[in-house]
């Protein structure tokens, strides 16, 4: 039988209906894309081989086609400059002159508390290593906050670094590969931030929402922000450091309190990865859970009820000794002696009371050797 | 006629050129560069030219390129995977369908339904979003990108009176 007699050689499907069928199941093929995505985790397995590839890809491209924009950039600031030579002299003379009052006001600050310190035995946050990078791409619509630097994992660079210009904190790394990266933007819907209010040292979250001025969210206490007060990171959860200048508080046309960032002073170009890890990952677990908790201060009211006497234990048996931690902490001693405790970690000093406490050199930090 | 008037419309004129011009603007927008202290817009580019294939004729090949292109906005742009190829493809189903509504339509209604599209993908953008983040998007950010999207509409007008009428097959 030839083709022509062959009944179904003559069958014609619309092309209406082969567009709709193509176009449905391209509309479930994205559906399915988007909800197995997972943008929110820090692991780079997570943030998927097409992202990296792709930020791979474009952070040369980007970087290669913003030349020319920066470079005219920095000869418009180059003429500026040379023309108000004369007036930005005068400036920067008064702006010296006020600084060294302060540089000496600085010292003796820092005199004190290096004493301080000594005395109390406190441990100090460890110097942080940063790489500088520079912006090649950025995303600035009410979905999508984010930016890609040209520097990745050669740098050093990992998932949960945070990122900061010269002014203030900008955001955290969500995405690693080698030679880019991606900055997820303190304004990004998905950002979530721990901060504190440096006055009141009240904690909030600050919350993106793809507008210029994230929110304040979860404000604790009456009255613990003012307009004008500085936002700082508050270092809770360990993912960023304590103490990162992020912005000063307002409120919202909305009502609702907003932070106007200090990153947002001067256009974010170069920018500067701090390779934080948190400090709980590097100090020696194992040796903290060795480490004898004080003993409670006799008297106090805040103590717990004493334990209920068990009957006369046999010769033999280890009781615990008083003021031992809760039985609520013992299992949280055991499991991390499973983790291997890094290299170059050392035991921290005890939390004992001052007047126990050698007035020798604060405790060592458990920053990385050859940092900073 | 001529033989190239017989011929039919090849997919590489109207849907692959368009689409490389789509993803050379989004991406050159993408750059960080300032205009006098101010960041350009961000428009979606891929919005007029996904109007104007669904309105030219209905193609199995288009709706795949709609995916590419939202998937490389997801890419360029930080968002979740799939996120854009969904918001494109929403307005672009409607428009699909409502073929026969929109044709002889002026360009002032055509206009407008193109707005309707913007908004149809915004929306999409701001629902998923909040279902994402558990957070509501800043409602004058998307206003303004819808803004800085409507008035891409020319571009649209320009696809439609170059590739409406351009296949003899259609005529």
């Amino acid at each position: 039988m030839s083709l022509r007699d062959n009944p179904l050689g003559e069958l014609r499907v619309p092309l209406t209906w082969t567009a709709g069928i193509v176009f449905i199941v391209v509309l479930i093929a994205s559906v399915a894309i988007l909800l197995s995505d997972r943008r929110e985790t820090f692991d780079t397995d997570q943030y998927g081989n097409p992202r990296t590839l792709s930020d791979k890809v474009m952070a040369p491209v980007g970087d290669a086609l913003s030349t020319p924009g920066r470079l005219t950039g920095q000869g418009v600031e180059g003429v500026r400059g040379y023309f108000f030579a004369v007036s930005e002299n005068r400036r920067l003379r008064a702006e010296l002159k006020n600084m060294q009052q302060w540089r000496d006001v600085a010292i003796a600050l820092r005199d004190t508390n290096e004493r301080y310190r000594q005395i109390l035995g406190l441990k100090t946050d460890p110097p942080i290593p940063m790489a500088t990078a520079r912006i090649v791409t950025e995303s600035r619509g009410p979905f999508a906050h984010s930016r890609l630097a040209n520097i990745g994992s050669e740098a050093g660079v990992r998932p949960g670094n945070p990122v900061m210009s010269e002014n203030g904190l900008v955001g955290r790394i969500v995405g690693v590969t080698n030679g880019a990266s991606r900055v997820l933007l303190l304004t990004d819907a998905a950002s979530r931030t721990p901060v504190m209010i440096d006055r009141t040292n009240a904690r909030a979250i600050l919350t993106g929402d793809g507008g210029p001025n994230p929110q304040l969210g979860y404000l604790r206490g009456t009255n613990a922000v003012r307009a004008g007060d500085r936002i700082v990171t508050s270092g809770d959860g360990g993912v960023l450091p304590r103490g990162l200048p992020v912005g000063i508080a307002v409120r919202g046309l909305d009502g609702r309190w907003r932070v106007v960032l200090a990153s947002d002073k001067a256009p974010v170009d170069y920018v500067r990865i701090l390779l934080f890890q948190d400090f709980t990952q590097i100090v020696d677990r194992a040796g903290l859970d060795k480490v004898e908790p004080p003993p409670p201060t006799p008297g106090a009211s805040t103590l717990p009820p004493p334990p209920i006497e068990a009957p006369a234990a046999p010769a033999g048996t280890p009781t615990a000794p008083t003021g031992a931690a809760p039985p609520a902490r013992a299992p949280a001693g055991a499991a991390p002696a499973a983790t291997p405790p890094a290299s170059n970690a050392r035991t921290p000093a005890p939390k004992t009371p001052p007047a126990k406490a050698p007035p020798t050199k604060a405790a060592p930090s458990a920053a990385r050797e050859g940092a900073p | 006629m001529s033989s190239a008037a017989a011929r039919g419309l090849a997919p590489w004129r109207w849907l692959g050129l368009p689409m490389l011009a789509v993803m050379a603007g989004a991406f050159l927008f993408a750059l960080p560069i300032r205009v006098f202290g101010v960041s350009l817009p961000e428009p979606v580019f891929a919005l007029p030219v996904a109007f104007a294939w669904a309105y030219i004729r209905p193609s199995m090949l288009a709706p795949i390129c709609v995916m590419i292109i939202g998937l490389y906005q997801d890419l360029l742009w930080g968002s979740p995977l799939g996120f854009w190829a969904v918001c494109l493809l929403l307005p672009y189903g409607v428009v699909l369908g409502s073929r026969s509504i929109l044709a002889g339509q002026s360009r002032l209604m055509m206009w407008v339904w193109y707005g309707a599209a913007t908004l149809l993908a915004l929306g999409a953008g701001y629902l998923f979003t909040m279902l994402n983040s558990q957070n509501a998007p800043d409602a004058v950010a998307v206003f303004w990108q819808f803004l800085a999207t409507v008035v891409l509409y020319p571009f649209a007008d320009r696809l439609i009176e170059r590739f409406e009428d351009a296949d003899v097959r259609f005529r």
